[in-house]
């Protein structure tokens, strides 16, 4: 068991929601609008279960040839005059690429989004060490700035409001606090950012794919980040996490037809870019990343969670996260996909992260390579429950529950007592925002006046009349 | 033996330890069906929704004319194309470093493809890989007769064995960092230009 605090998502999710009007309801319409963008862009594809069943596969194919694929990848990529490393996990990553930047003499560093090195916690560990790590995908910098993680994989820092933007750069980057259009503060960013790209020393990505037939790793965004710090600064470092592999080049279109619809509702990102080797005059290494990987293939419950693209479709769809807002999971991974993710990190840390969740299954129908992941939920609540992590509150109620199922005329007294409780129950009281934010916008459907059981005792005797007679 | 090869040994003993039971095979990727017709119009329309613009130019001068329509206030114009001379040769760039100060790149795309209306690039195209990047605006030449219908098609036609870097690009640099509102330009090209202009045969 970790020493770490239990991150309570339900008490963080609450805060979310009961911060103002105007965030959480923000954020759930936006990632919704997103989400119908993703639905109509799938189903103007006829093959779209077809290309999510055969991307399922090839996924399954590649883990479960996972050690071939990566010998075959090292071998080309080396041949094609990347360097390759291999790390055990997060403090080897960070200690690999602090080293080949303390090689080259590199102060500063420009870097893309990474998931990867976010879970590494790369870029605390490299400021302490006196190097300036510097985000360039918006979002990120937006994140970074207000000294926050990103709260979703694809949209880091969707949970703030213009206003928000605009204040966390009047106070870094001194812009006009009460100019909160979406293309100033862009642009804003756009010149902060360009001089830095300019005298960085190294440019950091992360990997979508990395292609073993070629040794290629491949690189997906939006704004063109990843390419400039690949493509200005003298040297390049990629962190790839081994479950990034497929086998061939014919396989990635299968993937990036997938990709950018599953995420943001579009045919592809502006950039799909293809790093094979180092560029011309460049240097180029490739940080190959196992950080807990390897057991997980080894768990029958949940190794299909590697399949994962980060493509956050999970995310955009679950009801859950759509309100909580991505930090409430207090993990790098939120939202379905952190749900299983996590605790292969820390199950004590990350315990109550299966019970924030409704097991509506909207992330399995959606995810483009089919990861059970509302499946592996419920499995890894049973885990929880033998571990006796079961959150407290869920405690208390599931024996209270036991002793009354235990005891039915107890059953029937509180389910009549219940009734007339909500009845004399004053609104403010049920509806009350801080006592439970999660009914703001929800009403209580109307109660019946008969209960289930005098229904049964009452038409009971009825059918048993009409079988007798027949 | 160094660190990393130690740990490449234990990250490649641990997953042949825990490889899961069953071996599963490569799918085969079937051929899809295509709606017939002609590739061109489905490749403008994609482009637009992504930010970008195609234009139909009937030779190299009313290709410069275009540029020009385009981008009234360039003052460097660097080229990759033998086309458009530009008043920068890429192949004169030592270091892209000294492309930060471009306000249009030229250059040709070998293909493009309908789905996405997205062309490729490569660092053979760009001569300098930052010349896609740096430079304020773009300005792409396409041959209308090189256009795939679909991601499956553009990935058989590009050869990742024979260059360091290629691009699948859709249109200008987008964001939508700040509350989900589209925004062109965030860190790469602000526009993007396709013109229409055929290979000369040499």
């Amino acid at each position: 068991m970790s020493n770490a605090k239990r991150v309570d998502p339900a008490a963080a999710a609450e805060l979310f929601i009961i911060r103002d009007q105007v965030h959480e309801p923000m954020h759930d319409r936006f990632l919704w609008a997103t989400m119908q963008r993703r639905d109509k862009e799938a189903a103007a594809i006829p093959e779209w279960e077809e290309l999510r069943e055969i991307a399922s596969k090839i996924k399954e194919h590649t883990l479960t040839h996972l050690d071939h694929y990566l010998e075959e990848f090292e071998a080309n990529a080396t041949k094609r005059g990347a360097h390759v490393h291999w790390a055990l996990d997060a403090a080897e990553h960070n200690d690999v690429v602090h080293s080949i930047l303390q090689d080259h003499g590199v102060k500063e560093l420009i870097k893309s989004k990474s998931m990867l090195q976010e879970e590494c916690g790369m870029t605390p560990y490299l400021e302490h060490r006196g190097i300036k790590v510097i985000e360039s995908d918006l979002g990120e910098r937006i994140q970074q700035l207000d000294g926050q993680p990103p709260s979703h994989i694809v949209f880091p820092a969707i949970h703030k409001t213009r206003q928000d933007v605009a204040q966390v750069f009047a106070r870094t980057i001194g812009t006009d606090p009460h100019n909160d259009d979406p293309h100033f503060l862009t642009e804003a960013m756009r010149n902060n950012a360009r001089p830095r790209f300019l005298v960085a020393g190294a440019g950091m990505t992360g990997c979508n794919f990395a292609i073993a037939e070629t040794g290629t790793f491949m690189v997906c965004t939006n704004e063109g980040n990843a390419d400039i710090g690949a493509s200005v600064p003298p040297l390049h470092i990629a962190s790839i996490g081994i479950e990034k592999l497929i086998p061939r080049v014919e396989d990635m279109g299968v993937f990036l037809r997938l990709l950018s619809r599953s995420a943001v509702g579009t045919p592809l990102t502006q950039y799909s870019s293809h790093f094979t080797g180092p560029r011309k005059g460049g240097e180029l290494h490739i940080v190959l990343v196992d950080n807990g990987r390897s057991r997980r293939l080894g768990m029958p419950d949940f190794w299909h969670s590697l399949k994962c693209i980060r493509c956050g479709a999970c995310m955009n769809t679950c009801p859950v996260y759509r309100r909580s807002g991505g930090l409430a999971y207090g993990a790098t991974y939120s939202g379905p996909i952190g749900v299983i993710l996590d605790p292969t990190f820390d199950e004590f840390k990350y315990s109550e992260l299966p019970f924030h969740s409704t097991l509506c299954g909207s992330c399995s129908e959606v995810c483009p390579v089919k990861i059970d992941i509302s499946d592996q939920i419920l499995k890894w609540r049973r885990v929880m429950a033998k571990k006796g992590y079961l959150p407290l509150a869920k405690r208390l109620s599931f024996a209270v529950a036991g002793h009354v199922f235990g005891h039915p005329e107890e059953y029937h007294v509180i389910e009549k007592a219940a009734e007339p409780a909500l009845d004399y129950a004053p609104h403010f009281l049920v509806y009350n925002r801080s006592l439970n934010p999660w009914a703001r916008d929800r009403e209580l459907p109307q109660l019946t006046k008969q209960t289930f059981r005098e229904w049964y005792l009452a038409n009971r005797s009825k059918h048993a009349n009409v079988q007798n007679q027949s | 033996m160094p660190t990393s090869k130690i740990s490449r040994e234990t990250i490649l003993s641990a997953i042949r330890n825990n490889l899961p039971q069953r071996q599963l095979e490569h799918p085969r990727i079937p051929g899809f069906q295509r709606p017939a017709g002609p590739l061109k119009p489905v490749f403008e329309q994609r482009l637009q929704e992504a930010g970008a613009a195609a234009h139909d130019v009937g030779s190299v001068a009313e290709a410069e004319a275009k540029l020009v329509a385009l981008h009234p206030g360039a003052k460097v114009i660097c080229s990759a194309v033998p086309e458009i001379a530009g008043t920068r040769r890429v192949e004169t760039v030592h270091d892209p470093h000294e492309l930060a100060d471009v306000d249009v790149g030229v250059v040709r795309a070998q293909f493009g493809v309908a789905e996405g209306g997205a062309v490729w690039l490569t660092q053979e195209d760009l001569v300098v890989d930052a010349l896609a990047f740096l430079s304020q605006h773009l300005i792409v030449l396409l041959d209308p007769s090189e256009i795939v219908p679909d991601m499956h098609a553009a990935y058989r036609r590009v050869r990742l064995n024979e260059t360091a870097y290629g691009c699948f690009m859709m249109g200008p640099s987008a964001t939508a960092d700040v509350e989900a509102t589209l925004v062109h330009g965030a860190q790469g090209a602000r526009s993007l230009n396709v013109f229409f202009l055929p290979l000369r045969s040499a």
